[in-house]
């Protein structure tokens, strides 16, 4: 418990100065010093994309441009996976996917997912593994990050008056003005929102790149290859048949798999595998990486938008959500395997399909971190936890918003505070406003349909695959199989991409559900948000006083987890009744 | 006719079980139950279960009692949510019926070009005119064009002292059923039969044609969306039970979906919306749309007239304040005998004022009355011996003073100055050309209003003081009454540009008025509302208006409409708050017999699965009419903050939601236990 405590003090002690970095960094709004050690280097990019780097645009233009590029992403991904047998840099001669898997794969990175239906070491070649699946790692985590910028300036940053950035901008040396007053150059009035791809390479430059290569050279100091030859061929000590080892630049990748909630490792295993993660330092490394965008992105946006009190309610209850599972996990954890019972090792904790280097508390620490943050990777089996571990998993990937996925967990957040704030409002005897812009139908329709879907397509999709068991294919039957298909489409539905596996799930079926979840599970939760900033902006703000909603205030911060824990996880609990829970209480 | 209705009034005031029984079996027809998503869903439950019910009787070994008594607890749900929208209606419609009736058999004296004819009154038109001598009703709701009368409006408003109405001014304005009694009348009538300010209100209190508020319909949408939540947590519950080799009861998860889905506020949502539109007409405030009653809630700022509204409307004399070196009784006496012949009420409060401190008036002898003027602003006595008194404002006196050779006495501007600062009106007083000295007119403010704004500042609503004022009398007026800002000397065209600012800040604005020139800014204002005394044009442009034409009511309307939101916000979380316990009681139930360890989850220890199950329907059904009157009659609004208000009923309706609910269905339990 003392190293769960140690690696929360750990966690917020970085998150704190990454996050005003990042605040500073990404305001498009005022230039700092940032701008003359990146803007070069975005400037040749900007050009080269034919962007204005001060352009800016409508928030159904930024929506378009985020489906636009990602549909095209997609089709690339898609491309090179099911062709990466007749391309380059493939010097073990891995043949090309099949179309499904292949589809699987493009969406599954292309959604900052990662759910692996296939082994990477073995299934990818060096050109997949670094053209496509890690440009999606760094663009998919700048996405929701980017989505999440556009919202801050729609939606929560206060409303100052242009002489502020006036006052700014004659601060700095003239004509250095990088990108500061996107607002100003916006064509629509102030209906705009900030430009896509400006945010997009802001974000890959002056934070993914900058933290990845930080972390990839510790990563490289503690033993993790980063190569381009091919597989190394070893003969055993003991003299007999040559083992092939699979190698490659596995230390960048690992970095921004785990810095960018993505999850996708370079082998199979994951973070099991030492080659992925050989030491103590390592692990420690990798699993705070696990959160530290996200907890960091709070306090950026709480910079950005002036909100600061609003992102520490927020942060509370993230922090309060997180505790809660953590310690579910943990404790489950140090709990004996009951199929160990009876024999000599009982007694010990749960170390059925952990590292023993780690320990349980340590592998319990990134279960339970890396489901909270929509990551996915791994450093023991989740399959192997026992039933109220895997209970804490499930709860962490229902919520989601357990400061999630980078950029869309706060967003997702956001849709629960917008509920919260309809009800809040109502008892306050106010018609339903959020930041003083009223919430009408239309805002409603669409955050109920965000809200729906999860419920649907879990539900549904798990419905539908037990009720066909020939689709199944999985290892368990009864309480646990179920929990293993709950697992599957909730993972994808989340974009965590963590498995419980034991299931077939290279199958065209598989492959097709697990793309609609992860395709809605992704875009309608984080663009519903910024469409209704968008109709939010058009409308008139009423002056916050004391008369109106605060969102800051104890009492509303205590709805909005209330909204979430009713709205969200009741919804589910008939399903953890039958799957985890059913299956703890009938444990011998 | 009349008397029917009126008789049906007073029987939707009580409540009486067989009509109501019948009236919400009558409103079990599809068509009517399909307005409201979540009961709909029961309704089907309900269908489902008796189905089963039907088939469970045939088969050996089926749970016939059991399922027929779900279906029973389903139907009286269902009920029980059409019994309360019916009692809103009906006490919506007792108060509205008994305003109509007393117009049900007027006949109308309608003006045509060749004479007069006698017609029904449900056949004028508007635009068509009627006269109406004393005696007579007022058949329609119209506006006076020709002629002046008292009239006596106690069937709208239950105030018995007639009201003067004239033509052409901004008291020109008449309602149907309202009695004249003096002079005669020629009334155009402005609406067509069915629109008038009455049908429109009954409208809203009548379900089947009313209209949803914007706020309630999005609230519809949050709660089929939870309805449809639930419906697919259950469905899908099937398939995955079967997987784990649990057979379900069908009528087991149609509880459970009942239970799950939010039924409380579900089945009270049309009641509440109904009872708060009634609450308005209560007030003796006629709504044109639910959407007026609603958009109170949130007004940020009220613009209120000071006379009438912060001020009891007259002036009244308080002091004679003379000039250096003049005699007080002289000043007494001359400003009390130029006020025998003026008939205001400022005016007479001079006389009294004067003959209370001791002064004997006398009627003037050979003298002519100079009638008080726009353009003079003063007026007075002119002697046929060449004598005048004048009494009027400081500076036209000032002027005369000059004028007539006459010097103004140095300490002058200091006395006027100093009576305008403690928010009274200074009337200067000339003779000949010797200025006397100064009375003080002082505004009287009403009772209790001080506090009234300290509570509105409270609930962080802003007032405006509108007042023809000049500014240092404002400013006097507005500190002690407490308002947070005034507007001087104001024009109506300088009170619409005000609730322009006001709402380009983004803040939603409230006024009332009565006259013509007042129209735009009541149709620009996000609640106007009109007087019912007022000009057509300001009646036209209100979206609400008030049979009373009291200025205070602007404070009521903005009650109404709060109470009308929280009570919706309160049960919408009490509903959902509900949930918790529901699941522990339902769900060990359900797995219970195939899974014995699910049994573990029983936290509240029941007697049966079946008892646990019907326990929840029970208590389920049972919150509808607990509720019903607290959907009626609101929740009370407190002059709170908002965080102090959201605090204490996420308290009350958010807690006490989640916990209630665990002793009740216990207790229900412990009750029908044994039978099962």
């Amino acid at each position: 418990m003392n190293a769960m405590m140690l690696c929360y003090a750990l966690l917020i002690g970085l998150a704190l100065p990454l996050g005003l970095y990042m605040g500073r960094a990404l305001d498009t709004d005022r230039s700092t010093v940032m701008d003359r050690l990146f803007g070069p280097v975005e400037s040749v990019l900007m050009r080269l994309a034919g962007v204005d780097r001060r352009a800016s645009m409508t928030w159904s233009a930024y929506l378009l441009a985020v489906l636009t590029l990602h549909l095209l992403l997609i089709g690339l991904a898609w491309i090179v996976f099911m062709s990466q047998g007749l391309l380059p840099l493939n010097p073990d001669g891995i043949p090309g996917m099949n179309w499904d898997t292949a589809l699987h794969t493009a969406v599954s990175f292309a959604t900052n997912t990662n759910q692996q239906h296939y082994s990477g070491q073995a299934q990818l070649s060096y050109l997949s593994q670094t053209l496509a699946i890690v440009t999606l790692q760094f663009l998919t985590p700048a996405t929701g990050l980017a989505v999440l910028l556009a919202i801050t300036r729609t939606l929560l940053k206060r409303q100052t008056s242009s002489t502020t950035v006036s006052t700014n901008a004659s601060t700095t040396p003239a004509g250095h003005g990088v990108g500061h007053d996107s607002v100003g150059n916006c064509s629509v009035g102030n209906y705009c929102v900030g430009h896509y791809y400006v945010d997009l390479t802001r974000i890959v430059v002056r934070v993914l790149l900058p933290l990845s290569l930080l972390v990839a050279l510790v990563l490289v100091w503690q033993g993790v290859p980063a190569t381009y030859q091919g597989a190394q061929s070893v003969t055993m000590l003991d003299g007999g048949a040559a083992q092939v080892i699979p190698r490659g630049p596995v230390a960048p990748m690992v970095a921004i798999k785990q810095l960018g909630t993505n999850g996708g490792g370079w082998y199979g295993p994951n973070s099991t595998v030492p080659l992925e993660n050989p030491t103590g330092l390592a692990n420690l490394v990798e699993t705070i990486a696990l959160l530290l965008i996200p907890v960091a992105t709070l306090i950026a946006v709480g910079v950005i938008s002036g909100r600061r009190r609003l992102m520490m309610g927020i942060g509370a209850v993230m922090i309060a959500f997180s505790l809660i599972t953590t310690t579910l996990i943990v404790v489950s954890e140090r709990l004996p395997n009951a199929a160990l019972a009876g024999l000599a090792v009982e007694g010990s904790p749960n170390l059925e399909g952990k590292e023993v280097r780690f320990g349980s508390d340590l592998s319990a620490l990134w279960g339970s971190w890396t489901t909270q943050t929509s990551n996915g990777s791994v450093n023991a089996m989740h399959d192997s936890f026992n039933p109220l571990g895997g209970l804490g998993l499930l709860m962490d990937m229902f919520v989601n918003v357990t400061f999630g996925g980078i950029g869309v967990g706060l967003i997702g957040y956001l849709l629960y505070l917008m509920l919260a704030a309809f009800i809040g409002s109502l008892m306050i005897g106010r018609a339903p406003e959020l930041f003083g812009k009223p919430l009408e139908t239309r805002e409603m329709r669409w955050i109920s349909l965000a809200i729906l879907a999860q419920p649907l397509i879990i539900l549904g999709l798990t419905a539908i695959t037990v009720a066909f068991p020939s689709l199944t294919g999985n290892s368990n039957p009864g309480f646990h199989g179920l929990s293993q298909v709950l697992y599957e489409y909730t993972s994808a539905f989340a974009n965590n991409g963590s498995g419980f596996e034991g299931l077939g799930d290279g199958a065209p079926w598989w492959n097709l559900a697990c793309v609609l979840a992860l395709a809605v599970g992704r875009f309608l939760p984080m663009l519903v948000p910024l469409a209704v900033a968008g109709w939010l902006m058009e409308k008139r703000t009423a002056p916050q006083g004391r008369g109106t909603l605060s969102l800051e205030g104890g009492a509303f911060v205590g709805l909005t987890a209330g909204v979430i824990v009713i709205v969200n996880l009741l919804g589910f609990l008939p399903a953890l009744v039958l799957g985890p829970i059913a299956e703890q209480l009938t444990l011998p | 006719m009349a008397m029917m209705q009126t008789h049906e009034a007073s029987q939707g005031l009580r409540v009486r079980p067989l009509p109501l029984l019948g009236e919400s079996l009558r409103r079990l027809n599809p068509r009517s139950l399909a307005r409201n998503p979540v009961m709909a869903v029961v309704a089907i439950g309900t269908l489902v279960c008796a189905l089963y019910t039907g088939m469970a009787f045939t088969e050996d070994g089926g749970q016939g009692a059991f399922a027929l008594i779900v279906t029973l607890v389903l139907l009286a749900t269902v009920l029980f949510a059409n019994a309360a929208e019916a009692m809103a209606e009906a006490r919506g419609k007792a108060h509205a019926g008994s305003l109509r009736a007393t117009r049900g058999e007027l006949t109308a004296r309608r003006v045509t070009q060749s004479g007069e004819e006698t017609v029904a009154a449900d056949q004028l038109r508007r635009g068509d005119r009627v006269r109406v001598i004393a005696g007579e009703l007022i058949p329609a709701d119209g506006e006076i064009i020709q002629g002046a009368g008292s009239i006596n409006e106690s069937a709208m408003t239950g105030e018995s002292a007639p009201v003067l109405r004239e033509a052409g001014t901004d008291n020109s304005g008449v309602s149907a059923g309202t009695k004249l009694l003096s002079d005669e009348l020629i009334v155009e009538v402005s609406v067509d039969p069915g629109e008038s300010l009455l049908d429109r209100m009954i409208a809203l209190v009548e379900g089947a044609s009313r209209q949803k508020t914007p706020s309630e319909l999005a609230l519809s949408v949050l709660l089929s969306t939870l309805t449809l939540v639930f419906l697919i947590v259950v469905v899908t519950l099937v398939p995955m039970a079967l997987f784990v080799g649990i057979e379900t009861s069908t009528v087991m998860l149609v509880a459970l979906l009942v239970c799950l889905i939010p039924t409380t506020i579900g089945g009270l949502l049309p009641a509440i919306g109904i009872a708060g539109m009634e609450r308005a007409l209560r007030a003796n405030l006629i709504a044109k749309s639910g959407k007026a009653v609603e958009i109170a809630g949130s007004i940020d700022t009220l613009l209120l007239d000071k006379t009438g509204t912060i001020t009891l409307g007259d002036r009244r004399a308080t002091e004679f304040a003379p000039c250096q070196g003049v005699d007080l009784t002289r000043l007494r006496e001359i400003a009390g005998v130029c006020s025998l012949q003026d008939p205001t009420p400022e005016g007479r409060s001079i006389v009294v004022l004067a003959r209370d401190q001791g002064a004997t008036l006398d009627s003037p002898q050979n003298a002519e009355v100079v009638p008080f003027s726009a353009m003079s602003r003063v007026s007075g006595l002119d002697f046929a011996d060449g004598r005048c008194w004048r009494k009027g404002a400081p500076n036209a006196i000032a002027r005369l003073v000059q004028e007539a050779g006459g010097r103004v006495p140095g300490d002058f501007e200091a006395l006027v100055e100093r009576i305008s600062r403690h928010g009274a009106t200074p009337l200067a007083v000339l003779e000949g050309n010797v200025l006397l000295g100064v009375i003080a007119l002082s505004d009287v403010i009403k009772t209790g209003i001080a506090e009234r704004f300290q509570q509105l500042r409270e609930m962080g609503v802003k007032t405006v003081m509108i007042t023809g004022d000049n500014p240092i009398t404002a400013a006097a007026i507005a500190a002690e009454a407490g308002v947070d800002d005034y507007i001087a000397e104001a024009t109506p065209e300088r009170k619409l540009e005000l609730i322009r600012e006001e709402q380009a800040a983004g803040r939603l604005v409230a006024m009332m008025g009565d006259g013509t020139n007042d129209a735009p800014a009541l149709a620009q204002a996000d609640l106007g509302l009109a007087m019912n005394s007022g000009t057509q044009a300001a009646r036209e442009a209100a979206n609400m208006v008030d049979l009373d034409s009291d200025p205070g009511k602007l404070l009521s309307a903005v009650e109404i409409g709060k109470q009308l939101l929280i009570t919706r916000g309160a049960l919408t979380t009490f509903s959902l708050a509900n949930d918790v316990a529901k699941y522990f009681a339902i769900l060990p139930a359900i797995f219970a017999a195939s899974v014995p360890a699910l049994g573990g989850l029983d936290v509240l220890d029941l007697h049966s699965p079946e008892s646990a199950v019907l326990s929840a329907v029970i208590f389920n059904a049972l919150v509808i009419p607990a509720l019903i009157p607290f959907a009626l009659r609101g929740v009370r609004v407190r002059a709170a903050s908002a965080s102090a208000m959201l605090r204490r009923n996420l308290l009350i309706y958010g807690l006490g939601g989640l916990l209630l609910p665990f002793p009740a269905i216990k207790l229900i339990d412990l009750l029908i236990g044994p039978l099962f």
